[in-house]
């Protein structure tokens, strides 16, 4: 693996950091490292990040932790994945902790509440803008398939409320049927 | 003792809870209310609140508020560790099969029939939070009027700025709060 102790240190402080900012529950943190890792520091590469993206989601447990366990794991092996796990768990550790002594307070104090609705709004920014990117991926493959498992995905999480592990399932079925098929097809024509 | 109960209650909560965020809810709630007599109902709808407004996933935050409200520090540290024990042990054996095996055609072929369900599930969670950034809600309400002005404002410009020069979202999200801090104040 291609890591050095200065590569250690950015990988924890890259996650504590990501990980201090994911407002608004843990799935946030996905386009957050997507932006930071795939975007801006290359370190993983775009399809690679959408298979970890969906390892995380089918796991057990909070999906920023699977997700930094494995962006972990791909920078830095195994200790790469216990340090961004802790990267991930601090912030929250450390805000909480200090919360729960005067969480009433807290809790009902307005300038507390103002910063957190704004900064709710710049997530949901910084969310949409992800998603736009990525959408404009799954069309430049001029494929009509997988524009058709992106709405039927869409349309089953939100509207229908099917449990997000049957998705993974169909849509992964769906993909060695359609190997098979083009497999199948390309042996025909030669 | 009571650490190691806390321990268990938490390691049982990381490894059922699959899907992530608002599925752990009950799952704790079942622990740490009706099993154990660890937290009130009124403190257990405090801590939601609490989760909700700070970072971090919601199975850590109640993890360390539950932990400390019964044993202190350590407390905290012991229902964290129980909590992220399964995800460790089970998405690092995935990752390995992960890398193992990913050069194979159908594997690759399933992966990417995952993909754009990948993409359909960010996009859903991200209209949910747009509406959350909205309306002070979850779910869309029937009469809009009662949207947040500011809310978009700031959603706006933050969209417009990541669009135009692809600035580093953290700063985006710092940004927002001061601009959250001095519209609100500004316009009540």
């Amino acid at each position: 693996m291609r890591c050095e102790k200065g590569r250690y240190a950015q990988l924890f402080g890259e996650t504590f950091r990501l990980s201090a900012c994911t407002f608004g529950g843990g799935f946030v943190i996905i386009p957050l490292m997507r932006k930071r890792f795939v975007e801006e520091l290359n370190w993983i590469e775009e399809q690679e990040m959408m298979d970890l993206t969906a390892i995380a989601q089918s796991s057990p447990g909070a999906i920023a932790v699977n997700a930094s366990i494995l962006v972990g794991y791909h920078v830095g092996g195994l200790p790469g994945a216990l340090l961004t796990v802790l990267g991930t768990v601090l912030p929250p550790l450390i805000i909480i902790s200090v919360i729960s002594f005067f969480y009433t307070a807290f809790r009902d104090n307005p300038i507390v509440n103002m910063a957190m609705t704004g900064m709710l709004a710049g997530v949901a920014a910084v969310i949409c803008d992800v998603v736009v990117t990525m959408l404009k991926g799954i069309f430049k493959q001029r494929r009509l398939l997988p524009v058709i498992v992106l709405l039927a995905a869409f349309i089953a999480v939100r509207f229908l409320g099917v449990n997000i592990i049957l998705v993974i399932l169909a849509c992964g079925l769906t993909g060695a049927a359609d190997t098979l098929y083009r497999e199948r097809a390309g042996r025909e024509r030669t | 003792m009571i650490l190691l109960e806390l321990l268990w209650s938490f390691f049982q909560i990381g490894l059922f809870s699959i899907g992530g965020g608002y599925a752990a809810m009950p799952l704790i709630q079942r622990q740490v209310v009706d099993v154990h007599p660890w937290l009130t109902m009124t403190q257990f709808a405090d801590i939601m609140a609490i989760a909700e407004m700070t970072p971090g996933p919601i199975a850590i935050n109640s993890a360390t508020f539950v932990g400390i409200q019964v044993a202190g520090i350590p407390g905290a540290i012991v229902a964290t560790l129980g909590c992220i024990l399964p995800s460790c042990v089970i998405v690092m054996t995935l990752a390995y099969i992960y890398y193992r095996f990913r050069g194979l055609k159908m594997v690759q072929g399933i992966l990417a029939g995952l993909r754009p369900a990948v993409v359909a599930m960010i996009a859903s969670a991200g209209i949910s939070l747009v509406i959350l950034a909205f309306f002070g809600q979850r779910a869309l309400p029937e009469d809009l009027s009662g949207i947040d002005c500011i809310a978009v404002l700031i959603f706006a410009s933050g969209f417009f700025i990541l669009r135009k020069w692809k600035v580093n979202p953290i700063c985006v999200m710092a940004g927002a709060g001061v601009l959250g801090v001095l519209l609100y104040s500004v316009f009540p």
